[in-house]
This record gives structure tokens, C-alpha cells and sequence, in this order.
């Protein structure tokens, strides 16, 4: 098992998410340095939550010109899994690997607190483990946004990871965070390798947290 | 030369920055405000053989990084 976590200037959850997949797996991951130019045979690769380059231009838009993503973007297409979370969820769609667009948060704040989420897709490599799960969100920046033609595509592929919900798993208006269109959490490229998310499993990853249902994801990827 | 751009979310594309600009101009007592859009102004300096030139670059640029084609629109200008 070797997996890989990208640091950026400005990453701020890269340690979080190397403990929680130590803490899962036995192994420890590699953490890369943006500037590097290639990452060695990995079975998971994280770009992780923070505020990449100040957020600067848009959210994710700087980090994803960095040296170390090309070789990011070419691993997500040969077929290794790739996990965004949060900013990394902003960076991979800036990158291009996933679809759409991630705006202002429509109550025009800064979320932080638990939120639920359920899987849409259940059988994907990141998905197939997870019920209703809660975790935090902690983001200014989390309304998923996609143009009609990109949501009916993304829909008929199976490509929508997560959904905010209620606690008996009903997507409402109420569920919805930040505005996000569908409800939409997280979602997987076309062959379901690279998943974005904006809720943090890393976060609720041990019992220290106040909740273990982040391990899911984790688990799912790692066993 | 000097390139200006002009990037704003595009028309069908919500932008709650811009409802919350309207409603405080119309909270001052600017009661004619029909709508208000926002988005970010970027001047670009180039060494550039000539405008037709210049333009392609920053278009490319735009493309490339600067606008999010999914939600935001751009016009450049150049002078």
C-alpha cells in the first residue's frame, strides 16, 4: 500500500489526512512538496484541504499550474485513485479532471460545522462503504456549480459521489449547506478514480473527533 | 501594450455577491438599481508585436487560467 499526499504553500490539512490513512492502513504516506515533478507507483493519491497560494484568482486556480500536477493529472488518467478534499476538491476541478465549478458559498459565509452526507454512486472505489455519514465542512467556497448539459452528463454516468442529507438520508432544500446545485457533496471523474469532495473525512476520522464516520471513505480506498 | 480584462460570471450563473451590492445601493437610497453583477478587473502589461498579436495571447491566457469558463465570461481590451 503506498500513497501519496501533494503539500502545497498554504495546505493545512496534508497532516490530517497522512494520520487518518496511517491510523487505517499501518502505512505511512509520502508527503510531496508541489515543486516535485513526479510522484512513484502510488495506490492512492491526496490533494488535501487548505488555502493553496492564499486562494488567489479563484480558489485552486494557482495550485493547479503547479510542477506536481501534471504528474497528478497523468496518474488520475492512467487509472490511480485520486482524492481532492476541500481546497483539493477546488484544485482537481481547476485541473480539469473533474467537471464543473465551485462558487461562493450562496449564504456568502464561511461554513464551518457538521454536515450529512449520503453516497449517490455506491459502488465506486471511494463510495462503497459509506451509509449517512456526518463530517465537518469548512469552506467559503463549496457551492457546486455545473451548466445543465455537464449535470444531465454527469447524472447518467453515475458521477455524484456524495449529497447533503438529512439525518434519515432525504436530500432537501434544508440539507443544503451552501447553495450547491443537487445538493452535490462530491463527485467522480467519468471513470470513477478521481473523487472531489468538500466535506472532510479526515476530520472524522477517530473517536477523539466526535466521529468516526470519515474512516468509511478511507476504509473503502485502503482495504 | 496594455491589456484590460474584464471577467464577470456569466448571465445565467447566480451571483449572490452581486443581489447583496444591489440591495445595500438600494438600502443608501438608490432606488432605480435593477440589477447588479460583479466580477474582477485584471490589467496585463505585454511586450507584443502588434494588437492582433497581444489578443491572442490574452485570450489564451483567459482560457487557460485567468476566467473559470465554466460560470465566467471575459472582454479584453487592448491598448
Amino acid at each position: 500500500m503506498k500513497s501519496h499526499v501533494i503539500v502545497f504553500p498554504g495546505s493545512n490539512c496534508d497532516r490530517d489526512v497522512a494520520v487518518a490513512i496511517k491510523n487505517i492502513s499501518g502505512h505511512q504516506p509520502q508527503m510531496i512538496w508541489h515543486k516535485e515533478t513526479s510522484i512513484n507507483q502510488s495506490d492512492l493519491i491526496v490533494v488535501p484541504g487548505g488555502f493553496s497560494y492564499g486562494d488567489y484568482l479563484r480558489c485552486g486556480a494557482m495550485a493547479s499550474t503547479s510542477p506536481i500536477m501534471q504528474d497528478v493529472v497523468k496518474k488520475a488518467k492512467e487509472g490511480v485513485p485520486v482524492l481532492g478534499i476541500c481546497n483539493g476538491f477546488q484544485i482537481l476541478i481547476e485541473s480539469g479532471l473533474l467537471d464543473g465549478a465551485l462558487m461562493r458559498n450562496s449564504s456568502l459565509s464561511f461554513i464551518c460545522r457538521d454536515i450529512l452526507i449520503k453516497p449517490k454512486n455506491q459502488s465506486s472505489v471511494f463510495t462503497k462503504k459509506t451509509q449517512v455519514a456526518k463530517m465537518p465542512i469548512a469552506h467559503n467556497e463549496g457551492n457546486f456549480f455545473v451548466t445543465s448539459e455537464q449535470l444531465k452528463k454527469i447524472q447518467d454516468n453515475d458521477q455524484i459521489a456524495f449529497q447533503y442529507c438529512d439525518e434519515n438520508g432525504n436530500i432537501s432544500e434544508h440539507s443544503n449547506p451552501n447553495g450547491s446545485l443537487e445538493n452535490i457533496a462530491g463527485i467522480l471523474n467519468e471513470n470513477k478514480n478521481v473523487l472531489g469532495m468538500m466535506p472532510h473525512p479526515e476530520r472524522a476520522a477517530e473517536l477523539v473527533h466526535g466521529c468516526e464516520d470519515g474512516k468509511t471513505i478511507f476504509e473503502s480506498i485502503l482495504n | 501594450m496594455l491589456a484590460k480584462i474584464y471577467i464577470t460570471l456569466k448571465k445565467d450563473v447566480l451571483d449572490p455577491q452581486g443581489s447583496v451590492i444591489a440591495n445595500s445601493l438600494k438600502s443608501l437610497g438608490f432606488n432605480n438599481i435593477e440589477d447588479v453583477r460583479q466580477g474582477k478587473y485584471i490589467e496585463i502589461k505585454l511586450d507584443s508585436e502588434n494588437e492582433e498579436s497581444a489578443n491572442k495571447q490574452i485570450n489564451e491566457m483567459c482560457e487557460k487560467l485567468l476566467a473559470n469558463l465554466v460560470i465566467e465570461d471575459y472582454k479584453v481590451e487592448i491598448d
